[in-house]
């Protein structure tokens, strides 16, 4: 089984321990968890070894590789390897919203496990300094800008406002911008998209505004590495980021902080993110029993609180978070639940056919808008024609 | 008839000493290498299906892609400004450190350090010192009171930003080359010149300079392959942007083969880096060559 982190953190501790605990109770089943860098270097590393002859029976990989995976014949859906109805009930026992990146014509090839959405993670103290109530996150688009910049004119510039992490993952951000001013991305069968549409452009226009116009976040890209290291030593007030960030940051900030939904347009909204359980083709039908097997350990509720915890991850299905521990844990902790109480708000992250390249249109034109390279209409015009160009020679492929 | 005999037993000899190399050199370079230009005239096949010939397609669409462009030019920059400052550096000092300094053996392995790192864990802590506001260079560019730089996001110096990086990683590992040429350089010629009263800078022109010729382009070679051949470090620092500002030729096919699953165009671009790397051998052979002096 390969797995990827993707937010730094001691992640791959609290898998060897989970792995560990899973084959005391089943001695007869051996896991092999190796963890293979980000979500793209992880794919690599699945791939590759299919490519070798050496097809891993499971693995975690970014919940969007659906398309790819699919194009490359490499997995299976679990509706053929489940058995009784208990296994189906275990397979509709997941939030729906998370679900959403995983099925196809009815069919489901993921089993939601690292999942996020983006949250606003916001710094009590410097907007306390800043003669903000620390207790209000700002609401909507227009109250983030201005309270970024107002924290950016009480610091005497020394510290930001905010901070939107622009490397990484860009096309992630930017479509929760664009689903707040009401626009979606793309089709649900992933073979168009629609980086274009006026509300795609405002939205864009907005996150460079508030570099430009409202001097709260800094210049150029910003980098998702290191950001929460930014937001810890306090060089910004606020940060979007993945809620699997949260247990790291709550571990070591040294000031007060909140977290929130993200602010809204004309509605609220946040992609979901991150990694999906996948089962592979080319094993044994007693390698997918097996495989199986662990995968239900890993999602059965208890351990879904606890990986929630651990992590920052949200517990994946609502069962989860009436264990008592995550019960308990969401009393002394709040923040917890906000991404979850965000799903409602949620949307699929964007997922197409040729996903690679339409998402580094994507990413390339919101980093060519922010380093002011390009305006944000044109840099979508030309994220457009790239990604139909990348669609079409799929088209052609199939 | 006998000599004849013995002539063959030769033969065979010989081509039993050249098997292991021959083996080794068509299943790692000369195979891919044709099934690399095969599969540039396909399209990649869908869920299983058999790869269709498409003749030039994927030529046609790498000439009008803007990306590969960029990239081509991205690496010519890159080698223009990795390796002559590294060679420069390596040289400069391995002279340094070949003189009688006191603590030698400290600054010489302050010099190689870097070299014996890996790439991806340098890249890391070089991460954090291009960090826009808690990085290493924009605290001591606060410090002097200067406002700082976003080293890697900003299009304008990405580039430059990963280029330093790989002078400080390289120049320490071309510099153990320059030094051990340094030592083989046999004491009677500096004896001698001192005697004829040659200035420092004369001898180093006209004897240090062309004795260590060959070397310069052991170096220059492996530099210009580097150039072309390391990528790591995009995996962490930039991964290529902003917007391709800093993504290079390897990388791009790395992206092509692994992110976008597009096998046969990344087999394209290979063939095209081959194409350049193989004139870039021809010009060595023939006239670097021949304007090198070995001893």
């Amino acid at each position: 089984m390969y797995y990827p982190v993707a937010v730094g953190g001691a992640l791959t501790d609290v898998i060897d321990g989970l792995v560990a605990e899973f084959e005391n109770e089943h001695p007869d089943i051996t896991v092999n968890a190796i963890y293979a860098g980000n979500y793209d270097d992880t794919r690599v590393r699945a791939m590759s070894a299919i490519e070798a002859g050496e097809a891993p029976q499971l693995s975690v990989l970014f919940s969007i590789d659906l398309f790819d995976l699919l194009e490359q014949d490499a997995i299976v859906a679990f509706d053929e390897v489940i058995e009784s109805d208990e296994e189906r009930e275990w397979l509709d026992s997941f939030y729906p919203g998370l679900m959403e990146n995983g099925q196809i014509d009815g069919q489901t090839y993921g089993i939601p496990f690292q999942r996020s959405t983006i949250v606003l993670y916001w710094n009590k103290d410097a907007f306390e300094a800043a003669g903000l109530d620390p207790e209000t996150p700002p609401e909507n688009w227009e109250e983030m800008a201005e309270m970024a910049a107002a924290v950016r004119e009480a610091s005497g510039g020394e510290q930001w406002g905010v901070m939107v992490p622009s490397t990484g993952y860009p096309y992630w951000m930017f479509q929760a911008f664009a689903f707040q001013n009401g626009h979606r991305l793309m089709n649900e069968e992933g073979t168009e998209v629609y980086f274009d549409d006026p509300a795609a452009i405002e939205a864009l226009e907005y996150w460079v505004s508030l570099a430009e116009e409202h001097e709260a976040m800094p210049d150029g890209t910003i980098e998702w590495g290191t950001l929460r290291q930014n937001f810890l030593e306090e060089s910004t007030a606020m940060m979007w980021h993945s809620t699997g960030n949260l247990t790291a940051v709550r571990n070591e900030a040294s000031f007060d902080f909140g977290v929130a939904m993200l602010p809204m347009n004309t509605q609220r909204g946040s992609p979901t993110g991150g990694g999906n359980f996948y089962l592979f083709k080319d094993t044994t039908e007693e390698e997918q029993r097996a495989a199986m097997t662990f995968i239900r350990w890993m999602t059965d509720p208890e351990r879904a609180a606890a990986w929630s915890i651990e992590t920052g991850y949200m517990g994946v299905s609502p069962a989860s978070y009436e264990t008592e521990a995550l019960r308990n844990y969401v009393e002394e902790f709040p923040p917890a639940a906000v991404a979850r109480d965000q799903l409602e708000h949620a949307t699929a992250e964007l997922a197409t056919y040729q996903g690679g390249r339409v998402r580094r249109a994507l990413d390339n034109a919101v980093q060519a808008a922010l380093t002011g390279q390009m305006t944000p209409e044109e840099a979508l015009k030309q994220a457009q024609a790239e990604a139909d160009a990348a669609l079409r020679r799929y088209a052609r492929s199939r | 008839m006998v000599i004849q005999n013995a002539d063959r037993r030769m033969q065979v000899y010989g081509a039993l000493l050249l098997l292991p190399a021959a083996v080794l050199l068509g299943t790692f370079a000369y195979l891919p290498t044709v099934a690399t230009l095969v599969n540039s005239f396909f399209l990649p096949g869908f869920r299983g299906a058999p790869p269709a010939f498409v003749g030039l397609e994927n030529y046609a669409m790498l000439v009008e892609d803007a990306t590969f462009w960029k990239v081509a030019r991205n690496n010519l920059l890159y080698a223009l400004g990795t390796i002559p400052t590294s060679i420069a550096l390596a040289l400069g000092m391995a002279l340094f450190v070949n003189a009688r300094l006191p603590g030698r053996g400290l600054v010489r392995m302050a010099y190689f350090t870097p070299t014996i790192l890996p790439m991806i864990a340098a890249a890391n802590v070089w991460m954090f010192f291009y960090a826009p506001q808690i990085g290493l260079f924009n605290k001591l560019l606060g410090a002097l009171g200067l406002s700082g730089v976003n080293w890697l996001g900003d299009p304008g110096v990405a580039l430059t930003s990963v280029i330093v990086m790989t002078v400080w990683k390289e120049a320490g590992f071309f510099m153990i080359f320059y030094l051990a040429a340094l030592q083989s350089i046999p004491p009677e010629l500096k004896e001698a010149s001192d005697l004829e009263g040659t200035s420092r800078w004369s001898f180093f022109w006209r004897v240090t300079f062309p004795l260590l010729m060959p070397t310069t382009l052991f170096v220059l070679i492996n530099a210009l392959i580097n150039a072309v051949r390391v990528v790591d470090h995009l995996f962490i620092l930039t991964k290529g942007g902003p917007n391709n500002a800093t993504n290079l030729l390897l990388y791009y096919v790395y992206e092509n083969a692994f992110s976008f699953f597009d096998r046969t165009y990344a087999a394209t671009i290979t063939v095209v880096i081959l194409l350049v790397l193989a004139v870039v051998a021809t010009l060595k052979f023939t006239v670097l060559d021949r304007r090198t002096h070995y001893q």
